[in-house]
C-alpha cells in the first residue's frame, strides 16, 4: 500500500554504490546500493547510509526541540540557567524545581512514549503486512485504555496497577482480535476490519465506564484519556525507561527475524527463521511496549501508526526501520508535547489532542492518495 | 534457447551417480541426504493431503514431482524443507530428524523457492539475493567477506549480475524468477527445492528458468521440483515423482516410468506418447475427451 520510493533513488549506480570500510574490501557496490559495512574481526555492521542521516537528523531535531522545551513556558528561563540546572549550580530554586523535576522527566517521558509507540507501531506494521495495522487503529490502544481505565475507575489505583491494567487489557484485546480475524494463516485485512470494530465497541466501553464512574475518579479518568505527559514524574519516568529497557533488548534479539517475516512467514522459514514463535514474541513485545506509553501517558493517538510511515517515506527504505520509527515517534510526541503546552498558553491542550489532529489529518491524505493511486 | 545437449539418460547418470536409481528403487535408502518415510499430512479431519508418502531424495539428481492440481506435490516439498509438520511419519535429513536441528541448520542445507514468493517491487535484485545470507548472520555479524562473496557468486550463477541494482519492477517475469533463484542461490545449500518455479511464465521464460535450474543441477546440486508442464518435466529430470490424491503413484526415470496408462491414471486424461523429437524423452500428447 505505502509505495516505497525505491525505484525512484534516481542516482545512477555509482554515486549510490556502497563501499566498504576497513578489511575485506571487494568489489564496489558489493554491500549493496547506498550501504555502508563496517568491519571490526569477526563483527560486520551493515547500514544504509541514508538511514543513518535521517537518523542523525532526527535525534539533533528531539535535542532541540527537548532544549525548547526547557526554555519555553510560563516561566521563563534562560540557557544559562538551565545549563546551571543541570550541572546543580543554579542559585534560584524555583528555576532548579522547574528544569530538573518539572519540564525535564515531561520531555523524558515524551521521548519514551514516542520511541516505544514508534515501535510498537512498525511492530504490527510489519507483522500484519498492513500500513493500517497499526494498534491504534486495529483497537489495541483502546482495549489497553480500558484496563487502565478499569483500574482507574473501580480499583482507584496508583502508577503500577495502571500499567498492569493496561497491559492486560492489550493483551486481552488482541487475543481477542486475532481470534476474531484468523482464518487459515495470517489475517491480513480482516485484522484491520475486525480490529476497527472492536475498537469502537471498547472505546463505547471507556466512554460508559467514565460515566459511570464516582465524580473523582471520572475527572482522573477524563484527564488521562485524552493522553497527557503533564505531571509526568521521575518515579513514573524511571519505571516505565526500565521495562521499555527490557523490551528493547528482546527487540534487538528478534530484529532479525522481523526482518525475514517482513516478505511473509513461509520464505522466513525458509531462511531457518522460527516464525511463529518469532511472531508471538514479537506481537507481545510490541503490545507490551504500548501498554506501558499508554500507562505512563495515556492513550496518545496516531503516532504508532504515523511514526513508521514517515520513517519509511523519509529514509525510503523498504525494511522494517525500528531505530528510525523510534526516533521519529519520540520527535512527534515531543514536539507536540511542545505545541500542546504553548498554542493556548496559559492553558494546556493534552498532546493526545495535538497528536490526534495531525495524525487525523496524515490519515486523511493518505487514503485519499491510495484511493487515487489505485484508481490509476 | 535450446534443450540441454546432455539430456539425462540412464547410462548418462549411472556415470554421474552410480546410486541413484537405485536410491529411487528404495525408498528408505539410507543413502540419500533427505527423504520422507511414511508421510500423513491432513489440514482438516478424515482429509489427508498426504498418505503414507516415503521417498528418498537421489543425491545429485533433479527430481520432478508432477500430478494434478492438490494431489500434494507442494505440500510435500513443503514437508521435506520442515515448513510443514506432517501429522505422522518423518522427513530425515542427513541421519537425523529434521526437526533436531537449529532451524538455521536446516536453511544452510535446504534452500526453497515458495511457489508464490513475495516482496515490495522497490527492493533491488542485490538486496533481494542478499537475503539469502540470513542463516549465516548475526546481529554482530551483518556482511561478513564469506556474504559478499556467495552473493556475487549467487547472482553470477544465476547470470544475473548486470541486473543487480535493477528493482524487482523493472525486470521481467523470467528474469524475477532468476533472482528469486539466485537468492535461494545464496543460501549456499547442496539441496534446493523448487515449488512450481514456471508457473506464470511464457514457454521461453519457462525453458530459461529450467535450463538455469539444470546447470544448477550438473554444478552437483541436488534438486527437487514440482512442475506443471509434463513434458518439459520429462525432459529435464533425471527422476520422476507421479502424485495422485495424496499418494505417490509410481517413481523412477522417466524413461522407464513414463507410459500411457500411468499419465492417465494420474491425470484422469486420455493421451498418446511419442518420443520429444529433440530430446528423445517422452511426449505426452493429450486427447480430446471426447
Amino acid at each position: 500500500m505505502v509505495k516505497h520510493a525505491g525505484a525512484k533513488r534516481g542516482q545512477t549506480g555509482s554515486s549510490g554504490r556502497g563501499r566498504s570500510v576497513g578489511t575485506g574490501c571487494g568489489q564496489t557496490g558489493s554491500s549493496g546500493r547506498g550501504r555502508s559495512v563496517i568491519r571490526l574481526g569477526a563483527v560486520s555492521l551493515r547500514f544504509e547510509r541514508r538511514g543513518l542521516f535521517v537518523m542523525v537528523l532526527l535525534v539533533l531535531g528531539i535535542l532541540a526541540v527537548s532544549l525548547a522545551s526547557l526554555l519555553i513556558g510560563d516561566y521563563g528561563i534562560s540557557f544559562d540557567e538551565v545549563l546551571a540546572s543541570f550541572m546543580g549550580t543554579a542559585t534560584d530554586r524555583l528555576v532548579a524545581f522547574f528544569v530538573m523535576d518539572v519540564r525535564l522527566p515531561r520531555i523524558v517521558a515524551g521521548i519514551l512514549v514516542g520511541a516505544a509507540l514508534g515501535v510498537s507501531g512498525a511492530l504490527f506494521q510489519t507483522l500484519s503486512d498492513n500500513p493500517l495495522g497499526s494498534p491504534d487503529i486495529i483497537g489495541f490502544t483502546k482495549g489497553a485504555a480500558t484496563g487502565a481505565l478499569v483500574v482507574i475507575v473501580v480499583f482507584s489505583g496508583g502508577t503500577v496497577a495502571l500499567s498492569l491494567g493496561a497491559i492486560a487489557g492489550g493483551l486481552l484485546t488482541a487475543a481477542l482480535v486475532y481470534g476474531l480475524s484468523w482464518h487459515r494463516g495470517a489475517p491480513g485485512y480482516r485484522l484491520v476490519l475486525v480490529g476497527i470494530g472492536i475498537g469502537a465497541t471498547l472505546g463505547a466501553v471507556n466512554s460508559l465506564l467514565v460515566v459511570k464512574a464516582p465524580l473523582g475518579n471520572a475527572e482522573m479518568a477524563i484527564h488521562w484519556m485524552a493522553g497527557s505527559l503533564n505531571a509526568s514524574t521521575w518515579n513514573e519516568v524511571a519505571l516505565t525507561g526500565a521495562v521499555l529497557a527490557v523490551l528493547a533488548a528482546v527487540v534487538c534479539w528478534q530484529y532479525r527475524a522481523l526482518g525475514a517475516m517482513a516478505y511473509g512467514d513461509d520464505s522466513a522459514i525458509v531462511l531457518g527463521v522460527r516464525a511463529e514463535r518469532s511472531r508471538l514474541i514479537l506481537m507481545f513485545t510490541g503490545i507490551m511496549l504500548m501498554s506501558m506509553a499508554i500507562s505512563l501517558a495515556g492513550p496518545i493517538s496516531f503516532v504508532a501508526l504515523v511514526a513508521p510511515h514517515l520513517i519509511k517515506r523519509i529514509t525510503r527504505t523498504a525494511g522494517t526501520a525500528l531505530v528510525g520509527a523510534a526516533l521519529m515517534g519520540s520527535l512527534l510526541v515531543v514536539s507536540s508535547d511542545l505545541v500542546a503546552r504553548r498554542i493556548f498558553a496559559p492553558n494546556e491542550l493534552a498532546v493526545g489532542v495535538v497528536t490526534g489532529s495531525l495524525g487525523g489529518i496524515y490519515l486523511i491524505a493518505l487514503l485519499a492518495f491510495e484511493w487515487r493511486r489505485r484508481r490509476q | 534457447m535450446s534443450a540441454p545437449a546432455d539430456n539425462p539418460s540412464p547410462p548418462n547418470l549411472e556415470a554421474q551417480s552410480p546410486k541413484m536409481v537405485q536410491a529411487v528403487s528404495a525408498p528408505a535408502d539410507k543413502q540419500s541426504r533427505l527423504y520422507a518415510e511414511g508421510l500423513y499430512v491432513s489440514y482438516g479431519p478424515d482429509d489427508d493431503v498426504l498418505h503414507d508418502v516415503s521417498l528418498a531424495v537421489p543425491n545429485g539428481g533433479f527430481t520432478v514431482i508432477i500430478g494434478a492440481n492438490a494431489c500434494g506435490k507442494s505440500t510435500l516439498l513443503k514437508c521435506l524443507a520442515r515448513m510443514l509438520r506432517p501429522r505422522k511419519g518423518a522427513v530425515i535429513l542427513d541421519g537425523n530428524s529434521i526437526g533436531s536441528y537449529q532451524p538455521r541448520e536446516v536453511a544452510r542445507r535446504i534452500g526453497l523457492l515458495p511457489q508464490n514468493p513475495h516482496a515490495p517491487d522497490g527492493i533491488t535484485a542485490f538486496d533481494l539475493v542478499a537475503r539469502g545470507r540470513y542463516p549465516y548472520q548475526s546481529l554482530l555479524r551483518q556482511w561478513s567477506p564469506a556474504d559478499e562473496e556467495a552473493v556475487w557468486k549467487a547472482l553470477s550463477d544465476a547470470r544475473i549480475t548486470n541486473l543487480s541494482e535493477r528493482t524487482l519492477d523493472e525486470l521481467s517475469g523470467g528474469q524475477r524468477q532468476r533472482v528469486w533463484i539466485a537468492m535461494a542461490l545464496a543460501q549456499q545449500t547442496p539441496i534446493l527445492l523448487l515449488d512450481e518455479p514456471t508457473t506464470y511464465l511464457d514457454i521461453a521464460h519457462q525453458i530459461e528458468v529450467l535450463d538455469l535450474t539444470h546447470a544448477l543441477y550438473r554444478q552437483g546440486r541436488t534438486i527437487v521440483a514440482v512442475l506443471h508442464d509434463l513434458n518439459l518435466a520429462f525432459r529435464y529430470a533425471t527422476h520422476i515423482v507421479v502424485m495422485k490424491e495424496g499418494k505417490i503413484l509410481a517413481k523412477g526415470n522417466p524413461h522407464t516410468v513414463v507410459r500411457r496408462a500411468l499419465i492417465e491414471e494420474a491425470f484422469n486424461l486420455r493421451n498418446t506418447i511419442i518420443d520429444d523429437p529433440v530430446s528423445a524423452t517422452p511426449l505426452v500428447i493429450p486427447l480430446m475427451s471426447r
